[in-house]
This record gives structure tokens, sequence and C-alpha cells, in this order.
């Protein structure tokens, strides 16, 4: 025992696990209005038992459930130069994003991870609109080209699933940069012949459905989530007219054929199993209740240079039981 | 007529008085007023090399918006030879704010693509103010494959406010056609050069400025979103694009400090609008000098570098 165990761990412990103990125990869905018990929603994967409506999920719980056992190892992101415009509106820069990393408890608007779904190894990014709107910056920018690469050596699929309001403003001219910047990512994947699947979760809007979000081997997206380039309200300002009713929902898109399927979150990582494996050419799975994967084997796998971030170079973290 | 600007009110007093003096003079043949005028012109030329002297970054857009600035349509009669457009995007229609086809840069075959705004109230409809639809970077995909295969480079002229926000726009895709425009620059295995003559507006502007080479013109802008659509999310107060803009480094100058653009074409004193011909002249120097940089580099090379460019774009911010 010693001071990092008494003090720095559970001081971190705290910062994870805020978001996990409610203020209160009972939860309101924002759809249908109904109060549900918080331990069954998120038990529900943050969908409302009672309309199931989605409601957003951080990453982690994401990932959580949906690799085998809830075993993953964090794939660390190179750090980008923090405030590179030395951007200021109403707030500094620097201070918005130590607010949204109070809140949040994360680093930053992306997470990159490595593990098995169904015992095929696959690399997943997932992007945390609860983080400054999930937005794209070098950050994230940094993080889905180190999934890409990731993938590359592991010669394992990319599973991305996108949540942002667009680009990071704070960032000016280099957050649009991300825009290239992810299509080579894509573009690695594909002269790799490796699947890359984009999860599309409400919202996805502006630069980041007009990059990386769109240019999937496959688009499954979540039940009435928002994917569009230019927002609703916008298009109302334009062209001074009331929108059809679903306008730019998931449903209305696959309608339109920007879409491959609409999916229930409970039945995504069935659905994403099957996908990977039969695009990757290996036989179906095995199903039944998959015991974890040995994490020694798991730690086996070469890692590239640690981030400085912390949190990134713990080599593989247990699910909570919630 | 000259249009002018808000902040250039003040010349306008001083040009719009030496003018009504020449009038004055020609009705009345007695009256030598050329002393008077001259002086004033030279008053004029003064405060005008003043105000263009440090453009704030708001001022900048201006300029760059400005009704008479020359638009994609001067550049390419006046640069190129032989220009024979081609049109539609083969599955829907064909965008008149996109403009492309087939010309002669000097000696060299090449494909040149552009927003279009147009310069009166019947073009600029017509145009949609620049503002392409999906079946716009859809025609632009088409013709840089068609680039491609035949070994042809691609110029880019960018001048848009950004990809159009309509009901049509969005359920043909427009995510999708911006992405894989940026994505179809990115496979080019020809010399792809961009040059922003106006507005490089979001990803409107990235879907065809994903270029080897990236030039703007002096008071050109590139940035992620609008001076107004930026204030009034962040400061919600869409007055206060002032602030804005100066926080989105959107300059030119500011962007070659960051590595993302590669060359400033200077433009004449007061705007390109004031002297077309001496800016599309720049604007020839500069294509020229790019092309030719490029010009023995082989399909691999060129796919290379400018993957690695954009990869690399960001690595170091503004100095403190």
């Amino acid at each position: 025992m010693n001071w990092i165990s008494n003090y720095v761990r559970p001081k971190i412990n705290s910062l994870f696990s805020r978001r996990e103990t409610p203020e209160n125990l009972w939860t309101k869905c924002p759809e249908c209005g109904s109060m549900l018990f918080h331990r069954e929603v998120s038990e529900n994967l943050n969908v409302c038992t009672s309309c199931d409506h989605h409601m957003a999920i951080a990453p982690r719980a994401r990932f959580a459930a949906l690799f085998d056992g809830g075993v993953f190892s964090t794939v660390p992101v190179p750090e980008p130069v923090a405030d590179p415009l030395h951007f200021r509106d109403q707030k500094r820069y620097p201070e918005r994003m130590r607010a949204a990393q109070r809140e949040t408890g994360e680093h930053e608007a992306m997470l990159v991870a490595q593990g098995e779904i169904g015992r095929t190894p696959v690399v997943c990014a997932a992007q945390d609109f609860s983080f400054m709107g999930g937005s794209m910056g070098m950050y994230v920018g940094n993080a889905i080209i180190a999934a890409a690469e990731r993938a590359v050596e592991s010669q394992s699929p990319l599973i991305l699933f996108s949540a942002a309001g667009g680009a990071r403003m704070q960032e000016g001219i280099l957050s649009l940069m991300q825009m290239p910047r992810t299509t080579v990512a894509v573009e690695m994947l594909k002269e790799a012949g490796l699947p890359y699947i984009v999860v599309l979760t409400h919202p996805t809007t502006g630069g980041v459905t007009a990059s990386y979000a769109m240019l999937g081997d496959i688009h499954i997206a979540e039940p009435n989530a928002l994917i569009c380039f230019a927002g609703p309200r916008v298009i109302e300002q334009t062209i001074r007219e009331k929108l059809p009713e679903g306008f730019q929902r998931a449903e209305y898109l696959l309608d339109h054929g920007m879409l491959d399927r609409v999916t229930h979150r409970k039945d995504m990582r069935d659905e994403l199993i099957a996908i990977v494996r039969m695009l990757m050419r290996l036989g179906p799975a095995v199903r039944g209740d998959l015991p974890a994967p040995d994490p020694v084997e798991a730690l086996a796998k070469p890692a590239a240079p640690e981030a400085p971030d912390t949190r990134a170079s713990e080599p593989a973290e247990e699910a909570k039981p919630e | 007529m000259t249009h002018y600007l808000e902040f250039e009110k003040p010349l306008a007093e001083i040009e719009g008085k030496a003018e009504e003096l020449r009038a004055l003079a020609r009705t009345n043949e007695e009256m030598d007023v050329e002393g008077e005028a001259a002086a004033l012109d030279k008053k004029a030329a003064a405060m005008l090399a003043d105000l263009y002297k440090g453009l704030t970054p708001w001022r900048k857009c201006q300029v760059a918006r400005h009704p008479d600035r020359p638009h994609c349509k001067h550049y390419i009669e006046a640069l190129f030879t032989e220009y024979t457009p081609l049109a539609g995007d083969r599955n829907f229609a064909d965008d008149h704010a996109v403009m492309g086809g087939l010309a002669r840069f000097g000696d060299r075959a090449v494909m040149v693509i552009g927003h279009e705004k147009g310069n009166d109230t019947r073009t600029r409809i017509e145009r949609n103010f620049g503002m392409a639809r999906p079946e716009g970077y859809r025609k632009a995909i088409r013709l840089m494959d068609l680039a491609d295969r035949f070994g042809l480079p691609v110029v880019t002229l960018v001048d848009t406010p950004g990809a159009y926000p309509g009901k049509g726009a969005e359920e043909r895709g427009q995510s999708e056609a911006i992405a894989r425009s940026t994505q179809k620059c990115l496979q080019l295995g020809v010399p792809l050069v961009s040059i922003i003559i106006g507005e490089g507006g979001s990803g409107g502007a990235v879907a065809f400025a994903t270029a080897n080479r990236v030039a703007m013109l002096e008071h050109s802008v590139y940035s992620v979103i609008s001076p107004e659509g930026c204030a009034s999310i962040l400061w919600k107060d869409a007055e206060k694009m002032r602030e804005a803009a100066e926080a989105l480094r959107l300059t030119a100058q500011d962007l070659s400090k960051l590595g993302v653009i590669d060359r400033i074409v200077p433009e004449p004193l007061g705007g390109a609008h004031r002297a077309p011909a001496v800016v599309i002249e720049n604007v020839r120097k500069a294509l020229d000098g790019l092309l030719s940089d490029l010009s023995e580099k082989d399909r691999e090379t060129l796919i290379k570098e400018r993957r690695s460019k954009f990869l690399s774009m960001g690595a170091q911010g503004l100095a403190a």
C-alpha cells in the first residue's frame, strides 16, 4: 500500500465512475417521458425500456457491452498540439476542454480499442457526443488514423461508431483538415483489403458525415439517429419551408439509399459479428456464452509506443458489473 | 459603377468627388479641374493603400465575397484555351454551381473544375451562388476520374460559401458526395493543383482542395465555418462575426503559417476586382510554377506525397 493505491487510484476511480452513479436512481426518457429505473436503462444499453428510444451511450460502456466478456485494450492515440490557434470565443478553448474532461471523465471525444467480438479480432473507435458534441479536431483525426494503422497492423476490420455535431470550430482550419486526413485513414484500410464498418449513431452531422462516416464499406445506423450534412434548422432557414416528418432520420436515409441497415442497439453486436466474419471469410461464430479471451494473449500483441495518457497504458480493462 | 464595401465608404466619397469634378469639366470646357482632381486621386490612392495595408480578417471575408471579384468563369476564359465544358453527373442532373471541362493551359491539356457564383441576379440564381449540390460533386468526381485515366493534370478553382443546405441535396446524399469527392482527390495519380480564388467554404471547398499544391489569393479566405455561423454558435450572436473571423484564422497569411496552404498569390492594391487582368496574370504564373513542380512525378509519388501532406498537417500550431 502506498500513496498511489491509497490516494491516486480512488481519485481516478471516482473520476471514472462518476457518470455511472446517478444523482437519483431514476432517468427520464427524453422521447416518451417515462421515468425509468436507472439500472434497467443501463442494462438495456441506454435504450428506453418503454419506447425503445436510443439514448447516448458512452464509448466505454459501448465497448464493455460489445467486446467478448467486456474485455478490450485501448489503442494509444498520439497527442496533438493543444489549442493550436490560441482560440478564444466567450471562453478560452483550453477552459472548454478542461470542463469537458471534468464532465465526462474522458480525455477527448474519441476512444479507440482493440479486442474480440465473437472471437473475431477487431479494432473499434467510438465517438463521444457528450465530449464537446463529439466534435472532430486533431485528436479525433489522430484517433481514426491510429485505429486504421492498428487495424492494418493486426489485419483486422475497423468498426467505427460515429456521433458528432461536426468539426471542432475551436481548431479552425485544422478541424476542417480532418476531413482529408481521416479519408487517408479510410484509404489505408481499403488498400489493405480490410472491412471498414460505420455505425452511425445519433447525431452524426456536418464534416463528420461528409468524410469518414459516409465512406464505410457498410453503413449501419441506430434507429431514429439524425444523420445529415446540414442540420434541419439551417435547411428550414434556407428554403423557408417545413421539412417532412422523419427527415434526415436513419429510416429516412435508409429509404433514400444512404444506409445498408438500421439496427437496434441490442442486436448490433450479433449483426457486427456476422458481417465481420463473412467479410473476413471466417466460419460462423459459435453461439453461446463465450468466456473472456485469455488476457495474457491479448497482452502479447505488439503495443505501439505508449501515449502519455495514463489510461491508454492500461493494457486491458474489465468492465465493471453494474 | 464601382461597388464599395462598407469599410471603403470614405474612399468612395473621395473617388466620387474626383469623378464628379471630371464629369463637370467634360460639360464645361472652361473649367480646369485637373489639378484638384489629381489631388483627390492622390488622396484616394493613399487611403486605398492604407485600408488594404492591414486588412482585418472580417474585411478580408468581405473582399473575398466582393460581387465584382473575378470568378471561376473569368479565370477559365482568361487562362485557358480550347475550354470544352463537360456536363452532368450521369445520375441525376448537371449542377451549374460547378463548372468543369477539358482545357489547354499553355501547351498542357488539363481538366479544370471550379465553383462559379455568377455575376448578376440571373446568373447567381442559375449558379445557386456557387453552392453545389451532390450532382456538382459527382460531376467533379467523374471529371477527375476521366483526367486520371488519360493522364491529365487537374486544376480546381475554389470559390464557394459552402455546399448547398437544401432538402433535395440532403436526400441525394450531400455528405456522401462530398466525402467521395475528397476521396477521389486523394486517389488521383495525376497532379492536382487547387487555387482558392475567393471563399473556401468548409467541406464544399475541401472536396476540391485536397490537392498536391494549394494556393490562395492574397485576400481570399478558407474556413471550417463562416464567421457568421461560428459567431451564432459560439457567441450566440451572429453580429460577433468580426471576433469569429479573427479567432478562426481564416486568412491566406495565417493558413500559410499553419502549413495548410503552399503559396499566396498576390492581388493588386484594393483587391482582385480593381484590376482583374493583374490578378489573372499572377494566377497564371503561380499555376504554371505549381504544375511544373509536379510534372515530373509519377503516379505513386503523387498519391503518396498528397497523402503524407495531409497526414502531417496540423503537427504544428501557430507560434504563441
